[in-house]
C-alpha cells in the first residue's frame, strides 16, 4: 500500500495502462513536458516518449476525431480534456462519432477511448472551470459514463476504463485531486470492484444518499453528522452513471425507504432525476417519503464568491435527510 | 467558364472578389471533348486496357446510382445521395488507392465505395433504413459513410497518425484519404483536421470534391478564395483537378497519396466538378439555381468524354462501349433485386452492438420489450 493523492493515483493508473499496453496513448492539450494543469500526466512523457503521450494542437473536437481515427487503427487513445466546461467542442465528435461507431457498423468496430474530464467546482475558479456536464454523456447510448471519488477507485477505475473496449467518458473531481489515501498499487485492476458496481461507502439504516465524484466525501462526513443526530445513512458511491448499478441503488433504498440523491450539477434534468424516477418504479411500496434531489440551481454556475451557495454541502443533505421525514 | 480546348490550363470561374488569378490552374489530362493533354507535374502512363477499366467503372457506377435514385422513387428506399456527375472524382480517385491505403467517405461516395469492391447493394441499407451502414470497413478499408459534415476528416487524419506510429510510413507506406465536399470546408472539424494533418505530417490526402452546391448554397457562401488555396495556410500543398477528368483525377490522387505513403505529409486535392443531380432525392436544385448551369456543365460530362476519347482515339469499338452498357444493366438489375430481398431487421436488433461488452441497462430494456411483444403474439394467432 502505498499513500498517493487522487491526481498521482490517476497517474499511476496511467502509467500502468502504458506499461501493459504499447496501444495505449495520452493525448490532450498541455500533458506532455508540463504534465497536464493537474499533473496527472505528470512525467509520462519522459518516461513513454512523444509519440504516445501527445501534446495535441489546442482544439477539442480534432482531439476526440483524431482519437477516434487512432482506435480505428488499434490504438486505445485516453484523451484529457483540461477542464469541464471546455468539453463542449468535442461534444459532436462524442456524441455522433464516438457513441455511435459501434451500432453503425453493426459490432464490427469498437472505439475503446477514455475521456478525462475534471470536473466540478469548489476551487474558486472562473467561468467554465467548475461545471458538471455528466448528464449530457449519460443521455447518450454507446457511451459508459464514470466519475472516480478517491484515490483508490481513481487508480483501478482509469485503468479499467482503459481496458473497455466501449468509449468511457471519465469524469475527475479536480477539488479531490489532492485528497489523500492508502492504494493497493501491487494489485491488479482487474480484480478490482468491476467498473459497472456502485460502492457503499458507508453502511446506514435510515436514509440512502446516492453521491459520486467530489460528492461522496461530503455526504460520508454528512453521515457522521448525521450519527451524532441519531440518524444512520447510508452513503452509496455510484461510481458508474452509465449504466447505474440500478441492483445496489434498489437494494438499499428498499431497505431504508428514504433517498436523497446528491450532485453538482443543476438538478432540472439532471441525473438525479433519472435515479428518482427509477426508484419510483422499483420501489414504490418501499418508500416512505419522494426522493429528494440536492444539487445545483437551475442556473448557470456563479461567480466562484458565491459557488458555496450553488454548491451542496454537510447541512444541505442533512436538511434534505430531515425532510425524508416530514411526509 | 470555358475550358480552353485541348489545353491543360482552365480558368476557375470568376464569380467574387479575389476569386480568379492566373495561378487557378485546373489540372485536366482528357479536355471534355475527349482528347488527352500532358501535364509535366502529372505524367501518366496509362495502357488502353486501364482506361477500358476506367470507362466502365465509371458507366457502372452511374447505372447503380440510376437504380437507387429509381428505387427511392418507388418507396424502397428511404433516401439516396446521388453521385450524378461526380463518377470521374470517385473513380479517379479511388482508382489511385493501394489495399492497404484507408478511405474515409461522406454519404455520396458510391463510386469510391465501388472502387474498393464494396458490393453495392451494402450501400443500400443505410438509405433503406435497414442499418446505418453495416459493412465491415476493415474488409475492403473503406470506412463507414459518415453523415455529419467534415467529422470523418479527423478520423482520417487520427488513423494517419496510427500509421506512423505502426512504422507504415516510407517505402511500401500506407496513407488515409478523407472525403468531404465543399460545404465541408466551412466545418471547424475541417479545418482541425487540416491543422492536425499538418503539425503531425500525417499521412492524409484530404479529397474535396467541390460540386458547386452544399444542398442549396453556392460555393461563395463557403469561401472567397479557391478552395485547394486554403491548403496555403495550413502548410502543405494544394492542387486544383478537373474532377470531371478521371484520369487528372486519378494522376492527382496517385502522387498525393504516394507522397503521403512516403512521409511528406498531407496534400488537399480541390475536384473541381459539379453535382448535376440533386442534394438527395428529397431535393429540388430548380428552387436554388438555373438549368442553364447544369446545360454548361453537361458538355463536361465525365463519362462522355472518356467514351469520345476511346472511340475517336480507335482505341476501341464501339462492341466494347455496348458491353459495358449490357453489364450495367446486369448490375442495375442485381442491384434492384438485392434492394427488394433485402429483409428488415427484427425489432430487438435495436438493442444490439448498442455496447461492445454487456450492458445492464440495454439487456433490461431488450428484455421488457421482448416481454411486451410477446403480448401480442396470442392476439394476431386468434385473428
Amino acid at each position: 500500500m502505498t499513500t498517493l493523492t487522487l491526481s498521482k493515483a490517476l497517474n499511476e493508473g496511467l502509467r500502468k495502462a502504458l506499461e501493459d499496453d504499447p496501444r495505449v496513448l495520452i493525448m490532450g492539450e498541455d500533458v506532455g513536458k508540463l504534465g497536464g494543469v493537474f499533473r496527472v500526466t505528470d512525467g509520462l512523457q519522459k518516461d513513454f516518449g512523444e509519440a504516445r503521450v501527445v501534446d495535441t494542437p489546442l482544439a477539442e473536437s480534432g482531439i476526440v476525431g483524431t482519437a477516434i481515427g487512432l482506435a480505428l487503427r488499434g490504438y486505445r487513445p485516453v484523451c484529457e480534456i483540461q477542464f469541464d466546461g471546455f468539453v463542449y467542442p468535442a461534444f459532436d465528435q462524442i456524441v455522433t462519432q464516438l457513441a455511435k461507431m459501434h451500432l453503425r457498423s453493426l459490432g464490427k468496430l469498437s472505439l475503446p477511448v477514455v475521456i478525462r474530464i475534471p470536473c466540478g467546482g469548489g476551487i474558486g475558479a472562473v467561468e467554465h472551470h467548475s461545471e458538471s456536464p455528466e448528464a449530457y454523456f449519460v443521455h447518450t447510448a454507446g457511451l459508459r459514463v464514470v466519475a472516480c471519488g478517491n484515490p483508490e477507485d481513481a487508480y483501478t477505475m482509469i485503468q479499467q476504463s482503459i481496458s473497455c473496449d466501449d468509449p468511457v467518458i471519465f469524469f475527475e473531481p479536480k477539488r479531490r485531486y489532492w485528497d489523500k489515501a492508502e492504494v493497493d498499487t501491487a494489485g491488479s485492476a482487474a480484480d478490482a470492484l468491476p467498473l459497472s458496481r456502485a460502492r457503499t461507502v458507508v453502511s446506514g439504516t435510515d436514509v440512502t444518499v446516492l453521491a459520486y465524484g467530489p460528492m461522496v466525501r461530503m455526504c460520508a462526513e454528512a453521515a457522521v453528522a448525521a450519527d451524532a443526530d441519531g440518524r444512520s445513512l447510508e452513503v452509496i458511491d455510484l461510481r458508474s452513471l452509465s449504466p447505474l448499478d440500478t441492483e445496489a441503488i434498489f437494494a438499499s433504498v428498499r431497505r431504508t425507504g428514504r433517498c436523497v440523491v446528491v450532485h453538482e450539477a443543476s438538478v432540472t434534468g439532471g441525473l438525479g432525476a433519472e435515479i428518482a424516477a427509477r426508484i419510483s418504479e422499483q420501489c414504490f411500496y418501499h418508500l416512505e417519503a419522494p426522493v429528494l434531489r440536492v444539487g445545483g440551481f437551475s442556473t448557470p454556475y456563479p461567480p466562484s464568491r458565491l459557488e458555496e451557495h450553488f454548491l451542496p454541502d454537510l447541512d444541505r443533505v442533512l436538511d434534505a435527510v430531515d425532510r425524508t421525514y416530514s411526509y | 467558364m470555358a475550358v480552353k480546348a485541348a489545353g491543360r490550363v482552365a480558368a476557375a470561374p470568376d464569380s467574387g472578389p479575389g476569386r480568379r488569378t492566373e495561378s487557378d490552374e485546373l489540372i485536366q489530362l482528357l479536355t471534355p471533348e475527349g482528347e488527352r493533354a500532358e501535364h509535366p507535374d502529372y505524367p501518366l502512363e496509362i495502357s488502353t486496357e486501364e482506361i477500358k477499366g476506367l470507362y466502365r467503372d465509371l458507366v457502372l457506377v452511374r447505372r447503380i446510382d440510376f437504380e437507387a435514385i429509381a428505387l427511392q422513387r418507388q418507396g424502397e428506399l428511404g433516401i439516396w445521395a446521388s453521385l450524378l456527375g461526380q463518377e470521374a472524382a470517385q473513380v479517379g480517385s479511388g482508382r489511385a488507392l493501394g489495399p492497404r491505403d484507408m478511405a474515409f467517405p461522406t454519404y455520396r461516395e458510391h463510386g469510391v465505395a465501388w472502387c474498393r469492391g464494396l458490393d453495392p447493394a451494402k450501400l443500400l441499407e443505410l438509405y433503406r433504413g435497414v442499418s446505418h451502414g453495416g459493412w465491415d470497413p476493415k474488409a475492403h478499408n473503406f470506412h463507414l459513410y459518415t453523415i455529419v459534415i467534415g467529422s470523418q476528416t479527423l478520423h482520417a487524419t487520427g488513423y494517419a497518425m496510427g500509421i506512423q506510429r505502426d512504422g507504415a510510413v516510407g517505402e511500401d507506406g500506407e496513407a488515409a484519404i478523407a472525403y468531404f465536399g465543399d460545404g465541408a470546408t466551412s466545418q471547424g472539424d475541417v479545418n482541425e483536421a487540416f491543422i492536425w494533418a499538418s503539425v503531425t505530417n500525417a499521412p492524409v490526402v484530404f479529397f474535396c470534391q467541390n460540386n458547386q452546391w452544399a444542398i442549396s448554397e453556392p460555393l461563395e457562401r463557403q469561401s472567397r478564395v479557391p478552395l485547394y488555396r486554403r491548403a496555403h495556410g495550413f502548410g502543405f500543398p494544394g492542387v486544383r483537378v478537373d474532377g470531371n477528368d478521371v484520369l487528372a483525377c486519378l494522376a492527382v490522387t496517385r502522387k498525393a497519396m504516394q507522397a503521403a505513403r512516403e512521409g511528406q505529409g498531407p496534400t488537399l486535392i480541390e475536384a473541381y466538378t459539379y453535382r448535376m443531380g440533386a442534394h438527395t432525392t428529397t431535393d429540388d436544385p430548380t428552387r436554388y439555381r438555373l438549368a442553364a448551369e447544369l446545360e454548361a456543365w453537361k458538355l463536361k460530362d465525365p463519362v462522355e468524354r472518356v467514351k469520345q476519347y476511346l472511340i475517336r482515339s480507335g482505341l476501341t469499338q464501339m462492341s466494347f462501349i455496348e458491353e459495358v452498357e449490357q453489364e450495367a444493366a446486369e448490375v442495375g438489375t442485381r442491384v434492384r433485386k438485392a434492394c427488394l430481398e433485402m429483409p428488415d431487421p427484427q425489432p430487438l436488433a435495436i438493442f444490439e452492438n448498442v455496447y461492445a461488452e454487456p450492458n445492464a441497462l440495454v439487456d433490461a430494456e431488450r428484455e421488457q420489450y421482448a416481454a411486451y411483444l410477446d403480448t401480442f403474439v396470442g392476439e394476431e394467432a386468434a385473428r
